[in-house]
């Protein structure tokens, strides 16, 4: 299967009323959706004129930012080889390919199909299975509303992949989703979105990339994950772009009763990124893992808003991210815990650790808790180090070089939460995009 | 046959002299014991011979058989077949005891190996380990531990004899491998030793006690005086120096004496 979205007129550049009109009459879309995108726009246009939440903006340097050099691609790029981490690795049971915000390939197995499941490009979806999607895609994960990006996402959203698994089907294998960028100032708006009905499972693997060093690009996404009763989802999000692109996106997981949600991040490219990451736990017994892997280098800002709501009673969050920085480079981590008045009996869990390689590199990790409920359990830590000259000599001693041992310190640093990732392609995908990084400036 | 050759050696730390002028030699399959008084410069000497960026060489030189290792730094020093047992070995979190030696020899037995080439088979390298461990009495599950984290201080030293029995160096230094050890690692540690010295590897152990040396009986003992090797025995004089002390050296050698309350004096102000 492929899809090719109605390519008329080309989009200008920016992201103004004419653009958003001329955006409009590239894509052929039902009036549900055409609608919702008008609200948001209006929404974008208002929020932009505003100031951002100090809390969660005031530490990520937007300075240099400039959405107006940043345009949608009407056409499909040919792509000249995508230098990825995990596509070639593995049979998938499905992949999904977008390359400048069209989707060029999607695939599913035969045996998956057979027993509904969808997996595919948003706009091909929408077209075949509107009805299934519709009262899912951005009513209770991501929704316009929460500030400029997210209203500025659903006004102009370009794909994404849409992974839907009906009830009681459990999918072994996993499945691929890469987001690509290719053209000098190309921007991408994909929208990911994982429904897994009542006791569906499933594993995901998503990877962003850059098929040249040098383009500059724009990525202004969404991720919804939405599990219901006793779904399990594992969901991996590698963000690998190059150094010139903006990484902007809002990313929502919910999980009913008895769910159980893994997500992993990994950021390791990109200028700047920006994660607002919530994981809502809506049902008693729901329960989410989030592992996050950075590798910070250069002049790479990557900051993280996360937080960890607790809406029901019985519910685990266990929140453990890694951070490595080099170079210049920035990391910023603000974690917060929320507990409702109605989540007794929870238990809540964040930590930031960060690693400096370098004395230039800086690290805000800021842990916070709002305990509603009086019967919980939560903790939260950060720790900052610096890699040990200490280590290294020992490690030198034995035959390693400089460069191993540095390696082999790096590896270990991140090993604890790559201890907690089940899927071996993911670790070992981790580890190569840790090698990867610290052959850069070396 | 290898000399580790250490001629007029002057090591500084941040710019304090402490070294001032230290010669020995050591040729493959002998056992040297060196003693001295806390603070006398021991470690500093083990130090220095590693390659420990810290532990500056102002003057003198370190070659074994005749190539300079002034300039070398660790990681090429051991190529060469130099091995230090730390006094306090370091933590390595997350970096498994396995991953980590299967680096390690493969570099050392191949020292013209490039980052990134293979590495010694999976299979060999693991009977090899096994063998190692069961000789030094240690759980196999030793070597999925992550290096020295969470170790007791006498798995911690074994783990040092292990890495010297997989390495098996042409020069071996020994800080202190038999501190803080109760009298049975002591001995799993003496007896390793033992098993590992021979023709092939000359030893230099730095200790305290008269255990390690019972098992691993010295041709020469060096004493170290304020960052001197004052004086040269045998056997026969670890042994006195256990019993009665250093007061004898320092009578024996007081300008070297007084420079050490000097220092010492120093250091307090
Ligand atoms: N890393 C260091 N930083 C500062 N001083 C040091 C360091 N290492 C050794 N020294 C000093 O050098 C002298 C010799 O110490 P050391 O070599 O550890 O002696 P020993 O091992 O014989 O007890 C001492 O005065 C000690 O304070
Ligand atoms: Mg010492």
């Amino acid at each position: 299967m492929s899809e090719l979205t109605a390519t008329t007129t080309s989009i200008p550049t920016g992201f103004t009323s004419e653009v958003f009109e001329a955006f409009l009459q590239t894509r052929d879309e039902p009036d549900w959706v055409t609608d919702r995108r008008r609200d948001a726009f209006s929404l974008f246009q208002k929020l932009e004129a505003e100031e951002l939440d100090p809390e969660e903006w005031k530490r990520v340097p937007l300075r240099a930012f400039r959405s107006g050099k940043f345009q949608l691609q009407s056409e499909v790029a040919t792509p000249t080889g995508l230098s990825t981490l995990m596509q070639d690795r593995a049979e998938f049971a499905g992949a999904v390919i977008h390359l400048d915000g069209h989707c060029l390939r999607q695939s599913i197995s035969d045996s998956l199909q057979e027993k509904g499941v969808i997996f595919g490009g948003l706009s091909t979806v929408l077209r075949e299975h509107g009805d299934v999607i519709k009262p899912h895609l951005a009513t209770r994960g991501v929704t316009a509303e929460t500030d400029r990006f997210s209203a500025w996402h659903a006004a102009f959203w370009t794909g994404g992949t849409v992974l839907y698994v009906p009830r009681g089907v459990t999918i072994d294998e996993p499945l691929y989703s890469l987001i690509s960028l290719a053209r000098d100032g190309a921007a991408d708006f994909s929208h990911t979105l994982v429904i897994l009905e009542d006791d569906a499972e499933a594993t995901l693997l998503e990877e962003t990339s850059s098929e040249s060093e040098t383009a500059a690009g724009l990525h202004v996404g969404a991720v919804e994950l939405l599990l219901g009763r006793e779904a399990r989802l594992r969901y991996v999000q590698l963000q690998n772009w190059n150094s010139k692109t903006w990484h902007f996106a809002h990313q929502c997981g919910r999980v009913e009763s008895s769910g159980s949600l893994q997500w992993t991040v990994g950021g390791l490219g990109s200028r700047l990124a920006h994660i607002h990451q919530d994981v809502h736990l809506d049902g008693r017994g729901a329960e989410a893992q989030v592992n996050g892997v950075t590798f910070a280098t250069g002049k790479q800002t990557l900051s993280y808003y996360t937080q960890q709501t607790h809406n029901a009673p019985d519910t685990r969050s266990d929140l453990l991210y890694k951070d490595v920085l080099r170079d210049n480079s920035r990391v910023i981590w603000r974690g917060m815990i929320k507990v409702e008045a109605a989540a007794q009996q929870t238990d809540g869990y964040q930590r930031n650790d960060s690693l400096m390689l370098s004395p230039t590199a800086r690290c805000d990790a800021i842990p916070g808790l709002e305990i509603e409920a009086d019967d919980v359990r939560c903790t939260h830590g950060a720790t900052a180090g610096r890699v040990d000259v200490d280590q290294v000599f020992y490690a030198m001693c034995r035959g390693l070089t400089e460069y191993e041992a540095m390696h082999m310190i790096v590896q270990g640093f991140f090993q604890t939460v790559t201890d907690r990732i089940p899927v071996k392609l993911v670790r070992e995908t981790l580890d190569k995009a840790v090698e990867r990084k610290l052959g850069i400036g070396n | 046959m290898s000399v580790l050759k250490i001629t007029d050696l002057h090591v500084s730390v941040e710019e304090t002299p402490i070294l001032k002028g230290v010669n020995l030699e050591i040729s493959q399959g002998e056992i040297h014991a060196l003693m001295g008084p806390n603070g006398s410069g021991k470690s500093t000497l083990a130090y220095a011979l590693a390659g420990h960026p810290k532990y500056t060489i102002t003057g003198g030189s370190v070659e074994i058989d005749g190539t300079e290792l002034n300039e070398l730094d660790a990681n090429e020093r051991s190529r060469l077949g130099m091995f230090l047992a730390f006094q306090y070995p370091v933590t390595i979190p997350g970096v498994r005891v396995a991953d980590f030696l299967r680096h390690a020899v493969t570099n050392v037995r191949s020292p013209d190996r490039k980052e990134g080439e293979g590495l010694m088979p999976m299979r060999e390298f693991r009977k090899e380990l096994r063998d190692q461990m069961e000789e030094l009495d240690m759980e196999t599950e030793f070597a999925r531990r992550y290096l020295n984290e969470g170790f007791s201080g006498g798995e911690k030293k074994r783990m040092e004899i292990l890495q010297l029995a997989m390495l098996r160096p042409k020069f071996a230094i020994l800080d202190e491998t038999d501190s803080g050890l109760d009298s049975d690692a002591v001995k799993v540690v003496s007896e390793g030793v033992n098993r590992l010295c021979g023709p092939g590897m000359g030893v230099l152990i730095i200790t305290h006690h008269e255990r390690l040396l019972e098992f691993n009986k010295p041709q020469f003992t060096h004493v170290m005086l304020a960052g001197r090797i004052v004086e040269t025995g045998d056997a026969q004089l670890a042994h006195e120096l256990h019993a009665n002390g250093y007061t004898s050296v320092r009578e024996r050698h007081p300008e070297v004496a007084a420079e050490e309350t000097q220092e010492e004096a120093a250091a307090v102000v």
